[in-house]
């Protein structure tokens, strides 16, 4: 008969020794259960997006005409058609950024949320998977996601709206994107904590932050028509950074500039672990309070 | 023979030299508003009350109790989603509050709620579920479609998403997820409730069947008194937080001097056990949330 699947059961032996005793190849079997975890994550994501794949049409939908709404601007404006094109560009960019920062937030910041309202919340806090592991996988899935939409939403509103790009650098803003991932992650991860310590309006406070951030970093303008105080703010932000350097790629053909890459990298250190710290503390509060507990 | 298969984990060790579980003055309370004290007041309300017990590996306890009366804060601390206010519980010698990572190679629950994504499918739900446990999909392929035939869940409603499946059928997707992992305990809370009779006794049939093919201790909170007498070697009373007795039913029924389990709750609390209402296993929650 398989007893119990967990390995040694020999007597006098304590879960500790067990440890030791294994080394290096307890580490290997521990990591190896925790990408398998975090591959877990990524794959019910992907099985929600399949069952919910008319959500994510009408969202896209409803995301196109948004962005039209915005980029239309340029066309107002009554500029050369060299400069209303240069506008028009700027201001599809922000909004791409703006949808895909969007979709990050939701995915990590909804974590709990989502988990809450299905009632599944209890058994993924039961499981042996670290919080860490947790919070990459749903932010990985959230990245890969995230890229897609905003490939379509660029490409659509672009060709509907005539934008040319004839120096566009494509590979330096979407790796530059993704570099930005990681911190929009970490401040994600400090967001999702949200929800854990206020079941009804944590999730709100997320898409709080979210507009914050973005309203502070020249989403559609620059940060230099902001207040000295709001300049300040977007010089912590790593969205600043996104929207500066993907618009010069885009743009200009720029390739990916370390002025935009060192800062990100520098908030994606900062953010990550205070993200996770921050989780973890929150997490602890619901166990003492009872807050993890279904909902809906 | 059981079946079931082991997760690829191989980091945690079940010792065979101490209890499955023991549980020493376990203490739990919840801050509750207070209306009357003022807009921001709060009042402790006590879940556990310095409980006290021990299961030997193998065994199969009942604990009966009162909508509100700890049960499910009590098999909240044991899978580490609460943290105790004092005591301590260790499983197979590991703190359940230090140790949660063994911990949680150890343990798995079935709640009163079937608690699944509602949109997928049984096998998607088990499928993600067993990743959190380290099962690769070279084992899962397998191992889930076993589990379920093992259940009784017909193999045509494998993929048609949970929300279209009766509260029996999610129950017994909710036992073949808890035991996919094979865990060395098993918490069961409230299984049975709101179950058809059909499905109750299939839920319970599947219970013993478990009991008889794989090593797992089980720790059954149950409205049903029958429920408990027919599945359990002890039965303990849970009562506002306080383990009143734990022992087998006939030393139950010979101390109080009663024919019956519910004539034993009587004596013992000098209550009805009819009063209670049996819909779930959260009331503490609701008790001092008011949910």
């Amino acid at each position: 008969m398989t007893a119990t699947g967990v390995g040694s059961t020999e007597p006098g032996r304590s879960g500790g020794a067990g440890f030791a005793g294994g080394g290096a190849r307890n580490l290997r079997a521990t990591l190896r259960q925790e990408l398998i975890g975090l591959g877990g994550i990524v794959e019910r994501n992907m099985y929600l997006t399949k069952r919910y794949i008319l959500w994510d049409v009408a969202f896209m939908v409803w995301t196109i005409a948004n962005t039209l709404t915005i980029v239309f601007i340029a066309r107002s404006v009554h500029l050369s058609p060299a400069r209303e094109n240069e506008l028009a560009t700027k201001l599809l960019v922000g909004a791409v950024i703006w949808a895909f920062l969007g979709i990050i937030f939701e995915f990590v910041t909804e974590t709990v949320a989502w988990e809450r309202w299905e009632g599944t919340i209890e058994y993924t806090f039961m499981a042996p998977l670290s919080r860490s592991m947790h919070l990459f996988g749903q932010g990985a899935f959230a990245v890969l996601y995230g890229l897609i939409r905003a490939t379509i939403l660029f490409f659509v509103v672009a060709a509907f709206i005539g934008i040319h790009m004839p120096h566009a650098n494509f590979a330096a803003a979407l790796a530059l994107l993704a570099i930005a991932s990681l911190s929009f992650m970490g401040i994600g991860m400090m967001t999702s904590v949200l929800p854990l310590i206020s079941p009804e309006k944590g999730a709100q406070l997320g898409f709080v932050a979210q507009g914050m951030m973005l309203a502070v970093s020249g989403v559609y303008y620059p940060v230099s028509v902001m207040p000295g105080w709001m300049q300040a703010v977007a010089k912590i932000s790593p969205a600043t950074y996104a929207l500066r350097g993907d618009r010069a790629s885009i743009v200009n053909g720029a390739k990916l500039a370390w002025t935009d890459v060192w800062p990100l990298l520098i908030i994606a250190g900062v953010a990550i672990p205070l993200g996770l710290a921050i989780f973890r503390r929150g997490e602890r509060y619901a166990k003492q309070h009872g807050k993890l507990k279904r909902s809906g | 023979m059981s079946t079931l298969v082991a997760p690829a984990s191989g980091s945690t060790s079940v010792r065979r030299d101490v209890p499955a579980v023991e549980v020493v003055n376990l203490t739990k309370e919840f801050r509750r508003r207070d209306k009357r004290a003022g807009r921001f007041a709060r009042r402790r309300m006590p879940a556990l009350k310095s409980v006290t017990f021990a299961m030997e590996r193998g065994e199969c306890v009942a604990i009966l109790g009162q909508n509100g009366s700890g049960k499910s804060t009590l098999v909240r601390l044991l899978s580490t989603l609460l943290i105790n206010d004092g005591g301590e519980a260790r499983i197979f010698g590991h703190d359940a509050f230090r140790e949660t990572r063994q911990i949680r190679q150890l343990v798995n629950r079935v709640s009163v709620e079937a608690s699944f994504f509602k949109k997928m499918s049984a096998h998607e739900n088990l499928s993600y579920a067993a990743r959190f446990y380290g099962m690769p999909f070279s084992q899962t392929r397998t191992a889930i479609p076993e589990i379920l035939e093992r259940v009784g869940f017909p193999a045509d409603r494998r993929g048609e998403a949970m929300e279209n499946l009766s509260r029996g059928m999610q129950q017994k997707v909710a036992l073949a997820r808890a035991l996919l992992t094979s865990p060395v305990l098993l918490l069961l809370d409230e299984p049975t409730t709101g179950l058809d009779p059909r499905s109750k006794l299939e839920v319970q049939e599947f219970i013993r069947e478990v009991r008889g093919t794989h090593d797992a201790t089980i720790l059954l909170c149950t409205h049903d008194m029958s429920e408990a007498e027919a599945l359990a070697d002890r039965v303990g009373l849970l009562d506002r937080g306080e383990l009143l007795f734990l022992e087998p039913v006939e030393d139950v029924k010979r101390r109080y001097g009663v024919e019956t389990l519910e004539q034993a709750f009587f004596a013992a609390t000098g209550r009805t056990f009819e009063d209670e209402h049996a819909d779930d296993g959260d009331d503490e929650y609701r008790e001092v949330f008011g949910g």
